[in-house]
């Protein structure tokens, strides 16, 4: 049985105004079908480019389940390609990252290409003489994905040939990005200090909706976050912090705080919440690097860009960002009800160090396999995802804050911070990529 | 004369101990085997040095081990609405400094470490670095440094303590 695929309008009917079918999250043809068109016709974060800093570099990774390889050319460009080589189909690299030298070459018959991608070299070439091989798709060399962009480092690719350009994809919630790189005295990013992969045996979705989901943390972390304020609450109030304390007390904020805090909806699903204040604004003052940045950018700019105090932004469907403390998280989905989620940490370049130590800590209590907070969360969303296998309800509610007329035109705009206007905008994208007649590639 | 802060039987039965107050979930009591600037560490990549700027799966000060112990009792605590249990295997642990001129007695101790939750285990392998000192002529710990085996992979909830 296979409803979805050639039935837009049995996709249609799994999302309605103020809620969405079980379906989205449990059925593996829907999965397949968001990995051949949302994944494929979306701008997916591959990587950094401080991961690919010298000609030669390279980095492997999977997008939308497919395996790639992102290289930085001779000509200084990075490039991304499907991890495979022309001849019998070997993934070209194996290892996560390294230098290949000039070439790639492949490990089972030593076929070598380019940076560029193009074949350079295969044994015995006579062999192919009158074969047909130059027509061949085998000899054009490694395949590129259809599109590469670039900013301020982050890496995004687009696996189909048809869909909205990367500017007109994430519009101004690129300034998220824009953001975390400002921090930067030089205005540059570093990715450093290794990656935590966090298996998540649930939907991607419950991980990308629960990013700005700001009614669950009072409850969830109710007991690791709760418990730092329980330990903390014999202090006299102006007891210094330590930075775990700090760190971990906003998560435990009243539903005021998170409501207050604002949450931003651009198109095609991106958000962020944070818009007035967030979980990050009160952490201590770092006078050394509060200089720094008055140096690089004068007084007014540096306040400024240390005064935009973001939680999480959304680049649907595949990347979340933390500006104001340098952490990305990124989702590979894998299958239906299983999710890789890696969490990395970004050197500011220019500033102390003490900056990227608040990152790794914070990344780490967060977002590490053995991290307290993530525990309760991935119970969750393991949780949703054994609860919807319930027949006595094939309906999940996305009501907050849901008004049919307001919401008829679209739905950017800025909103209360406890509204789950976030998630309704992430399915009117997923929507409007799992129902559109472009092609599959 | 001891050569060291203490003979090899007492550094080692402190070793052999320490896991079994885990096992048993006896983990106020463990939690009190740590020197105040004790330090649990678990690392994410093999030969890391460095565990404040670079991440790691847990780099514990005993505030922070506080947390997570007091956390485990909380009701709250809902990924342990069924609670995990785990089991150390330690092999025997070698003496790999006495500590005669630092102070500080190292032992290596290779381990199976099992954590179970209702229907799923994990098996994890590894090697545990036990940093040993005398505070008011109590051992205690300095530095626990497990290296998992499988540090870089890709890893479930890891819900107590390997």
């Amino acid at each position: 049985m296979t409803p979805y695929r050639n039935n837009p309008n049995s996709i249609r009917a799994l999302v309605r105004g103020g809620d969405v079918h079980r379906d989205v999250y449990i059925n593996p043809e829907l999965f397949d079908l968001e990995m051949e068109r949302l994944w494929h016709s979306t701008w997916i974060y591959v990587g950094h480019d401080s991961q690919v800093p010298a000609a030669g570099d390279y980095y492997t990774t999977e997008i939308a389940r497919q395996p790639v390889v992102m290289t930085r050319a001779q000509d200084g460009e990075v490039r991304v390609f499907y991890n495979r080589c022309a001849h019998k189909g070997s993934r070209i690299v194996s290892a996560t990252s390294g230098n290949c030298g000039g070439i790639l070459r492949c490990p089972y018959h030593g076929w070598t290409y380019r940076l560029d991608g193009a074949l350079r070299t295969v044994p015995l070439k006579g062999g192919y003489a009158n074969s047909g091989f130059g027509e061949s798709p085998a000899a054009r060399g490694l395949t590129a994905v259809a599109g590469v962009a670039v900013y301020r480092g982050f890496v995004f690719a687009r696996l189909s040939h048809d869909g909205p350009d990367f500017a007109t994809y994430f519009g101004d919630s690129l300034s998220s990005m824009d953001n975390m790189a400002d921090r930067s005295p030089v205005g540059r990013l570093q990715i450093v200090g290794g990656v935590l992969r966090y298996m998540h045996n649930c939907n991607w979705k419950m991980f990308i909706e629960n990013l700005n989901d700001t009614m669950h943390p009072m409850v969830a972390h109710e007991s690791s976050a709760g418990t730092a304020r329980d330990l903390w609450r014999d202090q006299p109030p102006d007891a210094p912090k330590p930075m775990v304390i700090e760190q971990f007390l906003p998560f435990v904020s009243n539903y005021d705080f998170f409501d207050k805090m604002g949450v931003k909806i651009y198109e095609n699903g991106h958000s962020y919440t944070g818009v007035n204040f967030s979980i990050h604004s009160k952490y201590s003052s770092m006078p050394e690097y509060e200089a720094q940045m008055d140096a690089a950018y004068g007084a007014e700019r540096a306040r400024a860009i240390l005064g935009e105090i973001r939680h999480n932004t959304v680049y649907y469907p595949s990347l979340t960002i933390k500006g104001a403390i340098q952490t990305i998280r990124v989702a590979r989905p894998i299958a239906v009800d299983r999710t890789l989620i890696e969490s990395f940490t970004l050197r500011l370049v220019g500033a102390p160090d003490s900056l990227l130590e608040r990152s790794v800590m914070y990344n780490r209590i967060i977002n590490s396999p053995a991290s307290v907070v993530g525990h309760d969360d991935l119970h969750c969303y393991r949780a949703i995802q054994e609860g919807l296998a319930s027949d006595g309800n094939e309906w999940v509610s996305l009501h907050r804050n849901y008004s049919s007329q307001d919401e008829a035109r679209g739905v950017a705009g800025i909103y209360n911070g406890t509204s789950e206007v976030s998630v309704r905008g992430q399915f009117r994208a997923w929507l409007a990529a799992m129902t559109s007649d472009a092609p599959v590639p | 004369m001891m050569q060291g802060i203490a003979n090899d039987d007492e550094l080692i039965e402190f070793v052999y101990a320490e896991a079994r107050l885990i096992d048993e979930k006896r983990l106020e009591d463990w939690y009190e085997l740590f020197a105040d600037d004790g330090c649990y560490w678990v690392p994410l990549t093999r030969g890391q040095q460095n565990g404040r700027t670079e991440n790691s799966l847990m780099f514990e000060d005993k505030l922070l081990l506080k947390v997570r112990i007091a956390r485990l009792r909380n009701p709250h605590a809902y990924s342990q609405a069924q609670p995990s249990w785990c089991q150390h295997i330690l092999q025997a642990p070698a003496v790999e400094d006495r500590g005669a001129s630092t102070g500080v007695a190292v032992l290596r101790t290779a381990f199976l470490y099992v954590e179970s939750q209702r229907d799923h285990q994990e098996v994890y392998a590894g090697v545990v670095w036990h940093h040993l000192k005398r505070v008011g002529g109590r051992l205690t710990i300095g530095l626990k440094k497990v290296e998992l085996l499988n540090c870089e992979a890709a890893l479930p909830s890891l819900q107590l303590f390997p």
